[in-house]
């Protein structure tokens, strides 16, 4: 799916060391350390409260991390945030879409910000995602499940290869669920990584398959 | 997925995308977007029936008025600038774009004020016949709304990222912004005071554009480093 010349030559792509997290009074993360090569799948598990979307939005960088160190093919996220972020998709609960926009329009303005595309390639997107029939329809009418999967196709019109998912499951029906996890088997057949936070472990028995137990 | 096609846009572009996705969303919503312009109108035409119908009399406080209810429904409007986006996460995609977000925020902002700004703008000289204001000082009018509700969206939209994470941000946001924007009102009513008994105006006209280069330029970091602290 990636372009040979896009794939980090190293194998190391992200690494978290002894990230700590407060919010207000409570010491929520500490002492996490990750790393993540490419190819590679993390699983975040753990009890609701835990942190598992304050450690995803942590390294996202939406979330500023009061100690520890996030690298990213050798460079501080922090310092060099735009490099990192252009190779990041970040999807979180909230889907980010317009209500009042149609999954055409609404992946047309999200995606276009950051690459050219032309509606060809959204149709194709939504099609990979299972729902080019919902594409002239207003997002407001769309079941909660079909908007997790227009949020999906963004994954597939990015061309990112550090995917952070929270609770990407959410909604998805079990035909949902098999072609997400179809994505990512590509994505990480590519040489991307994924880090997820699910209710349910995703790709079960896949070799790159790694989990982070917060407690 | 061809490799050409993976480019990333001209900041131009960009811009003309924000802007296109924020007219649209206005044209599906437009009762809302509405509500500044009709606040305007409903207060300038409140005060010929509360102060007299004499139009010599009304004339004499016709600049203040006009400016004064041209501040208040521009901050009326600044509190819907950024809370939609934050509110349905689109602004959290934006931040994590890796694109230039002051950039982005600015190509908002301009489309907040052609929304609100403008039309307040085109009906200016109707409401402010109601004060007397005769049509030779219709393109005054004009200029001087024009350059000060710009203003009023650029500072209005600091104070909206600003105040976006709060539950209540209304009143904190007056609270803020209020006093960033009484140079605006001070110049602007001047410049049309000035205008309405036939002095120069250029004084008090190029105070507002030097304001409104100096604000357009420098305002969109302050909204971005804003809105960074406010989706925390």
């Amino acid at each position: 799916m990636l372009p040979d010349s896009v794939l980090p030559t190293d194998k190391l792509c992200l690494e978290v060391r002894n990230l700590h997290l407060w919010r207000g009074e409570q010491h929520l993360l500490r002492n996490v350390s990750f790393t993540l090569q490419s190819g590679q799948l993390l699983q975040v598990q753990g009890p609701n409260g835990v942190g598992k979307t304050s450690l995803l939005r942590c390294v996202a960088g939406l979330l500023p991390m009061e100690s520890g160190e996030c690298v990213w093919h050798g460079q501080a996220t922090q310092r060099s945030s735009s490099a990192f972020q252009q190779a990041l998709v970040y999807l979180g609960h909230s889907q980010a879409l317009k209500l009042d926009l149609t999954a055409l329009e609404n992946l047309q303005f999200a995606v276009g910000l950051r690459r050219t595309l032309s509606t060809h390639d959204v149709i194709q997107a939504l099609t990979r995602v299972g729902i080019a029939h919902c594409a002239n329809l207003p997002v407001r009418v769309l079941s909660a499940g079909q908007r997790r999967r227009v949020a999906l196709a963004q994954l597939v019109l990015l061309d990112a290869s550090l995917w952070i998912l929270d609770e990407p499951t959410t909604n998805l029906d079990v035909q949902g669920i098999a072609m997400l996890e179809g994505l990512m088997a590509e994505h990480l057949a590519g040489g991307g990584c994924i880090i997820t936070a699910a209710h349910q472990v995703l790709l079960a028995g896949h070799a790159s398959n790694r989990e982070l137990v917060l407690s | 997925m061809t490799t050409p096609a993976m480019h990333s846009p001209s900041p131009f572009s960009q811009f003309a995308l924000v802007l296109r996705r924020d007219l649209r969303l206005a044209a599906r919503r437009w009762d809302q977007m509405l509500q500044p312009l009709v606040f305007f109108v409903v207060v300038i035409t409140l005060f010929p029936l509360a102060i007299s119908p004499e139009l010599s009399e009304l004339r004499r406080i016709a600049p203040g008025i006009l400016w004064v209810a041209a501040m208040l429904a521009s901050l009326l409007a600044a509190d819907a600038l950024f809370r939609p986006d934050v509110e349905d996460g689109v602004m959290e995609q934006w931040v994590l774009s890796g694109q230039p977000l002051p950039w982005l925020l600015l190509a908002k902002t301009a489309g907040h004020w052609l929304l609100t700004g403008l039309p307040m703008v085109i009906v200016s000289p109707l409401v402010a016949t109601a004060l007397g204001v005769t049509s030779d000082a219709w393109l005054l009018l004009c200029v001087t709304l024009a350059l000060g509700t710009a203003l009023l969206s650029v500072l209005g939209a600091i104070g909206a990222a600003l105040t976006v994470g709060l539950r209540r941000g209304n009143m904190m946001m007056a609270l803020l912004v209020l006093p960033l924007e009484m140079p605006v009102l001070i110049f602007g009513a001047k410049a049309l005071d000035l205008g309405l008994q036939g002095d120069v105006v250029i004084g008090p006209l190029s105070l507002l554009t030097a304001m409104l280069l100096l604000s357009v330029v420098l305002a969109p970091f302050a909204m971005a480093a804003a809105i960074r602290i406010s989706i925390e």
